[in-house]
């Protein structure tokens, strides 16, 4: 019998993430893939998968997993959170051992939006379009988790582990995403308002996209409309309200409200990171 | 005889890129030409009414991806429906509800629009608006018709509509505010078929008629 890891509470949103799909959004179905794109690399360079193995993105902790048909492996990483094996503390950024029988834990996160659980083998879930990632714009991939599922594991490579710890990154501190300008600057005002303004992450936040508030950018000519252009992850997009969008890793394949400015995509990463009422700016850079 | 397409290339954070080419047709060419060129470096290429967004590789610097981008030399005159590659058939039924509005706006009598849509080779230029949906150009001309005033809340899976230069098909039930003259049991979207969109960027499309 394989080895598989039971849910035995999802707390409010885990969902199953890889690095996504490759080449679908001509048939309308984006990239996808872990929010926090770095964190997932992480935790699966920990437990020696290769990098873009399947994991379960834990936002705001709350997940309860329990080793079925065997021990297994496992590293958090991304959004630091208590983590405790039958109630015996182990911690984030370290790789740890779950008996078979025995239940881990992740407490509610401390800094930070979405925590990522990689176990040595990858979750072998079924591809979908070559992913094994959930897309909430798309509505496909794995279904988010409910308790009772149980989520098989892969068969582990020849590599082993070779670090009991990682360094967790900072999530304390002011929040800075480099943007490049344009395409659409010049659809609002003033796209300076952009870098001057503190802006505010409103709750209004999901795996699509991360809408912002603290100033309005106001169109030049609200009654022009823009035909649907090419979406990409770290676009700023500015709906007629004015309050600017981030797109994340499930946003639109296309979009046709102007898109001001592009976060720089190591960026975005952190900006999958932001909580709800966390403030940020942005800073211009030069495109490359 | 070539007319020369007016490129340009804006940025798109470090990433990727985005091409104005002008119009839909050109972004077909456009694409068409990129994909011939077969660029190094691109990861990804994103089709829409007027612009092509073109991802990069990673570590793939986009300032040189932009001087290969703005050398693409696309060939509007390569005419849309050209009987290049394979035509897909999608079988349709003309019982759409605005068929009878079609025909007013448009001058034609039903018949003449039956004929008009199924009487030339469509191109599908781009996709977005839910998976496996693609917006169709290169029809007949007279079947250029404005969006109903208002839109419908719920369009059926299956509905062939009409709106501006396009025509499309529904991929699965949604609100739209095209304008449907027809129906077809072809399924748009099937996971389980590989690949499971029916209408892919590029495809060459001919309708149809069946019977009612």
């Amino acid at each position: 019998m394989t080895v598989r890891l039971r849910v035995r509470a999802p707390g409010p949103l885990s969902v199953i993430e890889d690095l996504g799909r490759h080449g679908t959004s001509g048939i309308g179905v984006g990239r996808s893939g872990a929010a926090d794109r770095a964190s997932l690399r992480q935790a699966n360079r920990a437990v020696a998968n290769p990098e873009g193995a399947a994991a379960v993105e834990v936002t705001l902790g709350g997940l309860e997993l329990e080793a079925v048909g065997g021990p297994a492996l496992l590293c958090v990483t991304g959004a630091p959170c208590p983590v405790t094996v039958d109630g015996r503390d182990v911690g984030a950024y370290c790789v740890f051992p779950v008996p078979e029988g025995s239940v881990v834990r992740l407490g509610p996160a401390t800094a930070g939006l979405r925590s990522y659980v990689a176990v040595r083998g990858g979750l072998d879930v079924p591809e979908v379009l070559g992913s094994r990632s959930h897309d909430v714009m798309a509505g496909l991939g794995p279904a988010p988790l409910r308790e009772g599922d149980e989520l098989p594991v892969g068969a582990a490579g020849t590599a082993y582990p070779v670090v009991d710890s990682l360094p967790p990154p900072s999530f304390d501190g002011p929040v800075v995403l480099r943007a490049v300008r344009g395409p659409r600057d010049g659809w609002v005002k003033d796209p300076d308002l952009l870098v001057t303004t503190e802006w505010t992450a409103s709750d209004k936040t999901n795996r699509v996209g991360m809408r912002l508030l603290g100033a309005e950018l106001e169109p030049v000519d609200a009654r022009r409309q823009l035909p649907s252009e090419g979406a990409y992850r770290g676009a700023v997009q500015v709906p007629p309200s004015g309050e600017p969008v981030v797109f994340l890793a499930d946003h639109p394949v296309t979009g046709g409200y102007p898109v001001v400015a592009v976060v720089v995509d190591e960026d975005v990463d952190r900006a999958a990171q932001v909580r709800p009422g966390q403030a940020l700016t942005f800073r211009w850079v030069e495109a490359p | 005889m070539t007319e020369q397409v007016r490129l340009d290339v804006l940025p798109y954070g470090d990433r990727a890129l985005l091409v104005e080419v002008g119009d839909t047709p050109n972004v077909v060419a456009y694409v068409d030409a990129l994909r011939a060129a077969e660029v190094p470096g691109v990861a990804d290429v994103i089709p829409a009414a007027e612009t092509v967004l073109v991802v990069a590789e990673p570590g793939s610097p986009v300032g040189a991806l932009r001087s290969a981008l703005l050398g693409i030399r696309p060939d509007p005159s390569a005419d849309a429906s050209s009987d290049e590659g394979d035509v897909v058939e999608i079988p349709v039924r003309y019982d759409g509800p605005d068929l009878a509005d079609v025909a007013e706006l448009t001058g034609l009598s039903e018949r003449d629009v039956v004929d008009a849509h199924t009487g030339s080779t469509w191109r599908v230029a781009f996709g977005g608006f839910a998976p496996g949906f693609g917006y169709l150009v290169g029809g007949d001309p007279r079947l250029h018709v404005a969006r109903r005033t208002s839109a419908r809340t719920a369009v059926p899976a299956g509905a062939v509509g009409l709106a501006g230069e396009y025509t499309g098909v529904y991929p699965r039930e949604s609100p739209g505010g095209w304008q449907l003259i027809g129906t077809t049991e072809a399924p748009m979207w099937d996971l389980d078929r590989d690949p499971p969109a029916l209408l892919r960027p590029g495809a060459r499309i001919r309708f149809t008629e069946v019977g009612s």
